[in-house]
């Protein structure tokens, strides 16, 4: 589900980088992370809680937190927060825990 | 690559950066480790971005400052890991690092934990619910990619963050719904305890009152005397409640930003082992150390906001002092000379140190954040709540690692981080104990997530035991 994102559209910059937030093409400034990414893409949560299933949305952004675990680039449970985006990446969220 | 150092540095801010540019200087070979893909941490994020995008000016003179260190770390000639996370330190002075893929092994002769601080966890009802982040994420977001917060957005908290970041959106052009201070208007008593170090430290009090000054003139309802906040939704936050005088009032909510002052990130020095205190001023563990930054683990020393909240100046003194004790500690430089190395970087930090006593006394969280009600989540890992926490006391439970066992509260992936301060709390107000004696978790290494493929590929043949 999509929200309108709780920050603003980012500025505009020449070198902005494309990704794919739950399959759909989002525009976002070179260095931004991906948890930043599915910020701007306004996913209303970005994960489903292993232990009870809640939405759960990125909360510290420093790395801390582990709230913004995502898949990226079909490689699960990672730190959204830690990963700079590239052109092209895949972002999705991450549904309960990941499969071993 | 080169491997072995003299002085292997984790952590990228102001301390981290300051103490590879000192040990640089001395004759030192330098390694420094670092979770972001680029020198400053998180106090001076992005700095040379924000540089060349011509923003860093709007993000203020102090954040501005930045570019300096980290140009002169820069050109000091330590080999900088970026992008890195140190997910074990060894007593010993072995430092693993992962990229998320490939795992680093370095040597240092000694370990400077520079990691910096965490914002103290807030837990109240809904703090779980998307759209509840806290201040400082939003200001990452800012000074990273120059992303604003939308007019609907709430603030609730206290303590320096929340004026400077509120101040820094208006600053930039944006709006916001509002400051809830939490701040529990102990003003003069702050001021009167304090008054030596306020007159010491008056920039950083003139530098408040300009960001209210800022927040008045653009109109920022800000709302003071709040006791508590809750945020409300279903599946996300909708609406915000606070309480003043006993009186509950509610208003719509795009998102919240909560803050409550920094801790020091104990991680990694728990792990190590090194001797904790207790700090009640601070409300807080953090390890002990000497003048130098040197801890009771022979190789291993701290400074920064990992060792006490102090701020980045502070943080910058403390950094060229464990540089200067480490070369001393190394064979590398006379006592005397180290003495006059010292001085003034000791005076600078008592400087910029004299105005946290009053910080610390006017921003004091509340009990109800160290030991919250029964029904609010404490772990959000594995969503445990106070009254759990609280139970298990009653059944005997006497500190935080019998806690974990009896109810998983600290065992998800972010190993306690955003629990623990709360979990200790809990306990010691159950029992009447000091925090001290309630204590904290044990930490076990890997220190982050790691795979167990990369594991394997550090026992290269010939490497074993």
């Amino acid at each position: 589900m999509r929200i309108d994102s709780m920050f603003l559209k980012p500025p505009e910059t020449a070198d902005a980088v494309t990704v794919e937030v739950e399959g759909r093409p989002v525009v976002v400034p070179r260095g931004a992370s991906a948890a930043a990414a599915a910020l701007i893409a306004g996913l209303a949560s970005t994960r489903a809680s292993p232990v009870t299933g809640e939405p759960r949305a990125p909360y510290c952004m420093m790395g801390a937190c582990f709230e913004c675990l995502l898949v990226i680039d079909d490689e699960p449970s990672q730190q959204g927060c830690l990963v700079t985006v590239r052109p092209g990446m895949r972002i999705r969220r991450q549904e309960g825990a990941r499969e071993l | 690559m080169k491997r072995d150092f003299d002085f292997v540095v984790v952590g990228g801010g102001p301390a981290g950066l300051a103490a590879a540019v000192q040990a640089r200087s001395l004759g030192l070979s330098v390694a420094l480790v670092d979770e972001q893909p680029a020198p400053g941490g998180q106090i001076y994020r992005a700095v040379e971005r924000a540089e060349a995008e011509g923003r860093a000016a709007a993000l203020g003179a102090d954040y501005r400052d930045g570019l300096a260190l980290v140009r002169a770390f820069r050109d000091c000639g330590a080999v900088h890991f970026a992008s890195r996370q140190v997910w074990q330190v060894e007593p010993e002075g072995r430092v693993f690092a992962t990229d998320g893929r490939e795992s680093i092994v370095l040597r240092g002769s000694r370990i400077l934990v520079a990691v910096g601080a965490l914002e103290r966890p807030v837990p109240i009802r809904g703090w779980t619910l998307p759209g509840v982040m806290t201040v400082g994420a939003a200001q990452v977001l800012h000074k990273s990619i120059g992303l604003l917060p939308s007019p609907g957005v709430w603030i609730a908290g206290s303590g320096p963050l929340v004026l400077h970041f509120a101040a820094e959106v208006v600053a930039a052009g944006g709006r916001l719904a509002g400051i809830l201070d939490t701040a529990r208007g102990g003003l003069p008593e702050a001021a009167i305890a304090n008054a030596a170090g306020m007159l010491r430290g008056w920039r950083y009090l003139a530098r408040g009152l300009g960001y209210l000054a800022a927040l008045r003139q653009a109109d920022v309802r800000r709302v003071t005397g709040v006791e508590a906040v809750e945020a409300v939704g279903e599946g996300r936050i909708a609406r915000v409640r606070w309480r003043v005088n006993g009186a509950w009032n509610e208003a719509p909510a795009e998102g919240l930003l909560l803050h409550e002052g920094v801790i020091p990130s104990t991680h990694m020095t728990f792990a190590l082992g090194c001797a904790h205190d207790w700090d009640d001023a601070q409300r807080c563990f953090r390890p002990r150390t000497d003048d130098f930054g040197a801890t009771d683990v022979e190789a291993i020393l701290v400074a920064g906001d990992c060792g006490g909240i102090g701020g980045a100046r502070v943080a910058e003194c403390q950094g060229r002092l464990a540089a200067i004790g480490a070369a001393t500690a190394l064979g590398r430089l006379p006592v005397p000379e180290r003495e006059r190395l010292a001085r003034p970087a000791r005076e600078a930090l008592a400087r910029h140190r004299a105005i946290r006593g009053f910080l610390d006394a006017l921003y004091a969280p509340p009990p109800e954040l160290l030991a919250p009600p029964d029904d609010v989540i404490v772990c959000r890992c594995e969503s445990i709540t106070a009254g759990r926490i609280r139970e298990a006391v009653a059944l005997g439970c006497r500190g935080p690692n019998q806690v974990k066992s009896f109810t998983r509260c600290g065992m998800g992936p972010c190993q306690g981080r955003l629990c623990g301060p709360t979990v200790t709390g809990t306990i010691a107000a159950e029992l009447g104990v000091p925090p001290a004696q309630a204590g904290a978790f044990r930490v076990r290494p890997p220190l982050k997530p790691v795979r167990l493929g990369e594991l394997a590929a550090l026992a290269e043949p010939g490497e074993g035991a």
